[in-house]
C-alpha cells in the first residue's frame, strides 16, 4: 500500500511540474504570437514581410561579441524598415550561447521559422555545426565574426563572412610584429582554443618566415589563473615581443601577470583581445598592447557614412559600436541590398549576394566564390592613455 | 629537460606559492570528509565567496594606489578577516541548508553529493547576477577586478627564482594558519571532539560530544581557511570571478586525496606538492599538460599508497 | 528488520520475479506487461511526429533535435552510469571521458579514415570498453571516493590530451564526420532528425534489455552484493574486482555508443563538447531519478536534460534554478524520483551501497535527538 501511496506521490509531482510547464509555455506562446503581429501591424500598408535570423551568443560567457552584432545588425534593419520598403524584414534572435551543441539544434529551428537569411553564426565552433544546417536549408547567411580560417574550405555555398579569416589576420600581425614593431624575437602563446591556438600557428610560422626567432611556444588554460610557469618561461627566454592568441579576459589576467613578473616586451594579441574590458581587466599593464584584426573598429572618422553609423548607434543604445558591430551592421546591409534588388527567397538572396559590391562602414564588401571577401587585410590596433586607438593597416602602421 | 633545470627555483616558488592558497582550500574538503566521510563539493564556491568578500572590503578603504606601512596592514587583516568571516558563515549556511535534512536523516552519500553539485552551480549562478538598469541579469561573467592592494616588489633572489613580497605573504600566512590550525584540532577541546568524532562518531555521541556543534564547527573553520585562501588570492591576482572555484576547487580536492583525505598536514603536504609538481612539469612539458600531469601523480600515488601519502587520518594524528 | 526485508527482495529478484503482495505492474503478466512495453516504445518513436507536443515540449528550438540531444543521448548515458552507480555502486566522476572516447572514435574513423558509421559504432564501443578496463584495472582497488577522484581526473586527462593531440584536430577537433546512410525512406540529414532518434530510441531500448538481464542474472546479484557490502561479498567468495570491472566496462561501452552516435549527429564534434560539467549532469540525472531504476534513471535523466532546454526563455537564471533544484529535489526525495525497490531498503538499512552521509553521525545524532525528546 505504502508502496501505490509513493508512486501516487510522484505522479502528482510530474504531473504539477507538467502543468506549470505547460502553463508557462502558453503564457509564452502568447507573447512570443503577439510579437510578430504587432511588428506587421504597425507597419502598415501591404508590404511583405521576410525573416531574417540573427544566431551568435546573446547570453553566456562570450556573449558580449554577440550582443554588439545583433546591435549593429539591427540598427541597419530598423533603419531600413523606416524607409517603408517593398519587403520588410522580420529580424528574429536566436540565441546560440555560443556553444556548437546549441547552435546545432536551433539551426533546425531557424529552417522550420522560414528565415531566408542570417547574420551569424558568430563563432567559428557555432558555424562549424551550424552552416550545414543552414547550407541544407538553403538560407543564405552571413558571418561577422566567424575567423577560423578552415571555415571556406568546407564547400558551403550559402556561407559569406565579412572579415578576413585567420590566415589574412596571422600573417599580417607576424609581419607587422618582425617588420614594424620591430621585434626579432618572439614568445608565441596561445589559450588553446580552437580560435587561439589557430591564430597562433600561423603568427609563428609567419615569425619564421619574416626573419624572426620564435623564442618560446606555450599554452595557457584560460580558465585557470596561475600561469606563472609560462610567465617564467617567457622571462628567461627574453623575447622582444609575446604574440598571445586568446580572448580577452585571459589575455587581461595574462599580461598583468607577465608585468608583475617583470616582462617588459610589448605585447601582442588578436581580434579575440579586441575589446575595452581587456583594458578594464588588465589596468596599466594593458598600455602600448597592440591588437590586430581583420575588422575595423569604429572610432570617430571622417568618413560621414561611418560617422553616421557611429552616431546612429550611440543614440540607439547608449554605448559606441563596439568590436564586430559593424561588420554586423554590414552584413545586415547586404542583405538589405539583396533584398531591395528584389530577392525574397535564401537562394535568391545568396545569388544576389554573390553579386554585391559596397563600400560598408567597416571596409569593401565584396564576396568571391566561396563566400570570403575578395580583399581582406590585417587592421592594427594599439592601446594608448586607456583607450584602442586604431594604427590602420598592418603594412603602413606605426606604433605611437 | 634543460627548461626543468634552467627554471627551477622561478617554478619552486611560483609552485609553493600556488601550492599554499590549494593547501589551505583543501583544509575544508579534508576536515568535511573526515568526520561526514563527504565530499563537499560546493567547498570551491566558498572560496569563490571569500575571494567576492575580499574585493569588496579592499574597495571599501577606496584605496588610489598600493598601501604601505600601517594602512596596509590594516587593510591585509581587514581583508583576511572579511573573507575569513564570509567563507566560514556561508559555509555554515550550506551545511545547513544542503546537507543537515540529509545527514539526520542518513540518507545516502550519493544524494548528499548530488545536493552538493547543485548547491555549487546555484553558488556559482549567484554571483554572476548583477543589478543593471534596475533588473536583475546573470550578466556578472567577467572578472571583477581589485585595487591592488601590495606593491609588487622583489626581495632577493634565489637562482633563477625571485621572490617577490606577495608570493612570500602568501606563502607564510598559509603556513602560519596552518599551524594554528593543527594545534587547535590537536591541542583543544573541541578539537579534541572534532578528532573523536573523525575517529568514531558513534562512541563520541556516547563520551558526550554534541554531533551537531562538532559538524558546524568543522564546516565553519574549513569555510574561514578557504575564506583566507580567498582573500590570499585576490591580493595575489587583484581579480576574482563568479566561476574562479572550479579549477582551484578540483585542484585543491585533488591535493587533499593527494596527502590523505581526512587528514591535516597531508591537506598542506598535498596542495605544495601539486603546486609544484604542475610548474615543474609545466617548465618540461609546457603548460598545456599541467592537468594531466597533476592528475597523472594522484593516480601514480594512490596506486602505491592507497590512502594518499600520509593516509588518512584527522582521528589519529597524533591522538 | 530491515536486513530480513533486504533477504527477502534478494530472493525475489533472483527467481526473476518479484513477489510483491500489492498489486502492481510487476504482478500482472507477461504478456500484459510485452504490450505496456511495446506501446511505451511506439509511443517514443511517434514523440517527435505527434502534432502539438513540439510546441509544449520545446517551442524554442527544433523538438526532434532536441529529443536526439541532448534528451536521448542523456537518457542513454545516464542508463550506461546507472550500471556503474546504481548496480555496482561505483562512483564515476569522469564518465564523459568514454563518451568522448566513442565520439573521437566514430569521428577520426569516419572522416580520416572514410569509415562508415555503422563500421565505426562497434569500433567506438569497443574502444570505451577497452579504455573503462584499462583505468578501472589499477583504479578500481580503491575505495568510493578515491575512485571518484581518479575518475574525475581521467575525464580532464582525456579532454585536455584531445585539446593537445594535432592528430585528433587539437582544439579544432573534428570536422566532416560521416551521417549513417539512409535505412529505406529515412535519410539522416541536418534537416531530418527523426531518424537519429529512432537510433538513439533503439540503443535506449537494447540497452535497457541488457540492463534488465543483467541485473536479474549472477552478475546482477554479484553487483548488488558488492554494492551492500564490499568485505563480505569478498568473503563469500564473490570476485569482486572482476564484476566491478565488467560494470565499468559495460557502463563505457554504453557511454562509447552514444559518443559515436553523437559525433554523427554534429557531424563535428570539439574536445569542448566534453567538460566535466557533463559528468555531473549524467551522474545527477541518474541519482535524481533514482539510482537502479531504469524507469527512474530514464525520468532524471529527461528532467536534467530537458528542463534547461525548455525554459530557455529563462535561460539567465536558468543554470540557477537547476542548481536550486537538485538541492531540493535531494533534500525531500534523496532516494531519488522513482527508488528502485531493493535500494530502498538498502537505504532504509541505512548504507544505501555508499555509506550514508556522515558515516555513524547521521544515525547516532538522531538517536540524541531522541534522548533529548524523551
Amino acid at each position: 500500500m505504502r508502496n501505490v501511496r509513493r508512486r501516487a506521490s510522484v505522479l502528482a509531482a510530474v504531473a504539477a511540474l507538467a502543468l506549470g510547464v505547460t502553463a508557462c509555455g502558453s503564457d509564452d506562446d502568447g507573447d512570443s504570437g503577439a510579437s510578430p503581429a504587432e511588428s506587421s501591424s504597425s507597419g502598415g500598408g501591404s508590404s511583405a514581410t521576410v525573416k531574417v535570423g540573427f544566431m551568435g551568443a546573446l547570453t553566456g560567457p562570450d556573449a558580449q561579441l554577440g550582443i554588439n552584432e545583433y546591435n549593429g545588425a539591427k540598427l541597419a534593419f530598423d533603419q531600413y524598415n523606416a524607409t517603408n520598403p517593398a519587403t520588410k524584414v522580420d529580424f528574429i534572435q536566436y540565441d546560440t550561447t555560443g556553444a556548437p551543441d546549441q547552435a546545432t539544434a536551433l539551426a533546425p529551428k531557424v529552417a522550420q521559422d522560414g528565415v531566408v537569411a542570417v547574420v551569424g553564426p558568430a563563432f567559428s565552433g557555432e558555424s562549424k555545426t551550424a552552416v550545414p544546417v543552414l547550407e541544407e536549408a538553403k538560407i543564405a547567411n552571413i558571418s561577422a565574426s566567424a575567423t577560423n580560417a578552415a571555415l571556406s574550405t568546407n564547400g558551403w555555398k550559402f556561407w559569406h563572412r565579412v572579415l578576413a579569416n585567420d590566415d589574412v589576420q596571422g600573417p599580417g600581425a607576424g609581419e607587422f610584429i618582425v617588420k614594424s614593431l620591430p621585434a626579432t624575437s618572439v614568445a608565441v602563446i596561445d589559450d588553446q582554443s580552437e580560435y587561439g591556438k589557430g591564430l597562433a600557428d600561423v603568427v609563428n610560422k609567419t615569425v619564421g618566415e619574416q626573419g624572426g626567432t620564435v623564442a618560446t611556444r606555450d599554452s595557457i588554460d584560460p580558465e585557470a589563473d596561475d600561469y606563472s610557469s609560462t610567465v617564467n618561461q617567457i622571462k628567461s627566454a627574453n623575447p622582444q615581443a609575446i604574440f598571445y592568441g586568446g580572448y580577452y579576459s585571459s589575455a587581461a589576467k595574462f599580461v598583468k601577470q607577465l608585468r608583475d613578473g617583470g616582462v617588459t616586451a610589448t605585447f601582442v594579441s588578436g581580434d579575440g583581445t579586441l575589446d575595452q574590458k581587456f583594458i578594464d581587466g588588465a589596468g596599466d599593464a594593458a598600455e602600448g598592447s597592440i591588437l590586430s584584426c581583420t575588422c575595423v573598429l569604429a572610432t570617430a572618422s571622417e568618413d560621414a557614412a561611418v560617422q553616421k553609423f557611429i552616431d546612429d548607434y550611440t543614440a540607439e543604445y547608449g554605448t559606441a559600436p563596439a568590436t564586430y558591430s559593424a561588420e554586423a551592421f554590414d552584413a545586415a546591409t547586404a542583405i538589405i541590398k539583396a533584398l531591395e534588388g528584389g530577392a525574397t527567397t535564401g537562394e535568391a538572396i545568396n545569388e544576389a549576394l554573390s553579386n554585391i559590391d559596397f563600400q560598408g562602414v567597416s571596409k569593401p564588401i565584396k564576396f568571391n566564390d566561396v563566400g570570403e571577401l575578395e580583399t581582406g587585410t590585417t587592421y592594427i590596433h594599439q592601446v594608448k592613455d586607456g583607450k584602442i586607438i586604431s594604427l590602420g593597416e598592418y603594412s603602413s602602421a606605426k606604433v605611437q | 629537460m634543460s627548461n626543468f633545470v634552467d627554471l627551477f627555483w622561478s617554478s619552486t616558488i611560483d609552485g609553493l606559492t600556488i601550492g599554499s592558497i590549494y593547501a589551505l582550500v583543501a583544509l575544508g574538503y579534508t576536515l568535511v570528509y573526515g568526520v561526514l566521510r563527504l565530499i563537499n563539493f560546493a567547498h570551491s564556491e566558498i572560496f569563490m565567496i571569500g575571494t567576492f568578500a575580499s574585493v569588496g572590503t579592499i574597495s571599501l578603504f577606496g584605496l588610489s594606489g598600493p598601501a604601505s606601512g600601517l594602512t596596509l596592514v590594516l587593510v591585509l587583516f581587514c581583508t583576511a578577516a572579511a573573507g575569513m568571516a564570509a567563507s566560514g558563515a556561508s559555509a555554515v549556511v550550506l551545511e545547513r541548508v544542503a546537507y543537515r535534512r540529509l545527514r539526520t536523516r542518513g540518507s545516502s552519500r550519493l544524494a548528499a553529493l548530488i545536493s552538493a553539485i547543485g548547491a555549487s552551480l546555484f553558488l556559482q549562478e549567484v554571483f554572476a547576477l548583477r543589478w543593471s538598469n534596475g533588473e536583475l541579469h546573470a550578466s556578472g561573467r567577467d572578472y571583477v577586478n581589485s585595487e591592488r592592494v601590495l606593491e609588487k616588489t622583489e626581495l632577493f633572489s634565489i637562482g633563477d627564482g625571485i621572490v617577490r613580497n606577495d608570493k612570500l605573504l602568501v606563502f607564510v600566512a598559509a603556513i602560519l594558519m596552518m599551524i594554528v590550525l593543527d594545534r587547535f584540532v590537536n591541542r583543544t577541546r573541541l578539537g579534541r571532539g572534532i578528532r573523536a568524532t573523525a575517529q568514531d562518531s558513534e562512541s563520541a555521541v556516547l563520551m558526550g560530544v554534541n554531533i551537531n556543534r562538532v559538524v558546524v564547527l568543522t564546516f565553519l573553520i574549513g569555510g574561514a581557511m578557504a575564506g583566507l585562501a580567498g582573500a590570499l588570492y585576490v591580493v595575489y591576482f587583484d581579480q576574482t570571478r563568479y566561476i574562479i572555484g572550479f579549477v582551484l576547487g578540483i585542484k585543491a580536492f585533488t591535493a587533499a586525496v593527494l596527502g590523505g583525505i581526512g587528514n591535516l598536514r597531508g591537506a598542506l603536504l598535498g596542495g605544495l606538492t601539486i603546486g609544484l609538481v604542475e610548474n615543474y612539469g609545466a617548465s618540461i612539458w609546457g603548460a598545456e599538460w599541467k592537468d594531466v600531469i597533476t592528475f597523472s601523480i594522484l593516480v601514480l600515488v594512490l596506486l602505491f599508497r592507497p590512502n594518499g601519502i600520509l593516509g588518512e587520518a584527522l582521528g589519529r594524528s597524533k591522538a | 528488520m530491515s536486513t530480513a526485508l533486504s533477504k527477502g527482495r534478494l530472493k525475489g529478484a533472483g527467481s526473476g520475479r518479484p513477489r510483491t503482495p500489492v498489486p502492481s505492474f510487476g504482478g500482472l503478466p507477461t504478456p500484459v506487461r510485452w504490450v505496456v512495453y511495446i506501446a511505451l516504445v511506439a509511443l517514443a518513436a511517434a514523440l517527435p511526429s505527434i502534432p502539438g507536443v513540439a510546441d509544449i515540449m520545446s517551442p524554442q528550438n527544433d523538438w526532434a533535435s532536441v529529443l536526439v540531444f541532448p534528451i536521448g543521448l542523456y537518457i542513454l548515458m545516464a542508463l550506461g552510469l546507472n550500471v556503474v552507480v546504481g548496480y555496482a555502486g561505483l562512483l564515476d566522476l569522469g564518465y564523459v571521458a568514454f563518451f568522448a572516447i566513442g565520439a573521437y572514435t566514430g569521428a577520426i574513423l569516419g572522416s580520416e579514415y572514410g569509415w562508415g558509421f555503422w563500421e565505426a559504432l562497434p569500433v567506438g564501443i569497443l574502444l570505451s570498453m577497452i579504455a573503462g578496463l584499462l583505468l578501472g584495472t589499477p583504479t578500481l582497488r580503491l575505495r568510493g571516493d578515491y575512485l571518484a577522484i581518479v575518475t574525475l581526473g581521467f575525464g580532464e586527462i582525456i579532454r585536455v590530451t584531445a585539446n593537445n593531440t594535432d592528430w585528433l584536430g587539437g582544439p579544432r577537433g573534428v570536422t566532416n564526420v560521416p551521417r549513417p546512410p539512409a535505412i529505406g525512406d529515412l535519410t539522416f540529414g541536418a534537416l531530418s532528425t527523426k531518424p537519429y532518434w529512432y537510433l538513439v530510441l533503439g540503443l535506449i531500448v537494447l540497452v535497457i534489455i541488457i540492463g534488465k538481464r543483467l541485473e536479474r542474472s549472477r552478475v546482477g546479484r554479484a553487483w548488488a552484493a558488492i554494492r551492500e557490502d564490499e568485505d563480505a561479498a569478498e568473503l563469500m567468495g564473490v570476485p569482486t574486482l572482476k564484476f566491478k570491472l565488467a560494470s565499468f566496462a559495460i557502463g563505457a561501452g554504453i557511454a562509447g555508443a552514444g559518443g559515436a552516435v553523437y559525433a554523427s549527429r554534429t557531424t563535428a564534434i570539439l574536445p569542448d563538447n566534453f567538460p566535466f560539467v557533463l559528468s555531473a549532469l549524467i551522474l545527477a540525472a541518474v541519482v535524481l531519478g533514482g539510482s537502479g531504476n531504469i524507469a527512474g534513471v530514464i525520468l532524471g535523466a529527461f528532467l536534467v536534460a530537458w528542463l534547461p532546454e525548455r525554459f530557455r526563455e529563462f535561460q539567465e537564471f536558468r543554470q540557477l534554478f537547476f542548481g536550486a533544484a537538485l538541492v531540493l529535489i535531494m533534500l525531500f526525495r534523496p532516494q531519488g524520483l522513482l527508488p528502485n525497490a531493493r535500494r530502498k531498503a538498502e537505504l532504509q538499512e541505512g548504507s544505501g551501497g555508499m555509506g550514508t552521509l556522515g558515516a555513524e553521525v547521521g544515525a547516532a545524532a538522531t538517536q540524541t535527538v531522541e534522548v533529548d525528546k524523551k
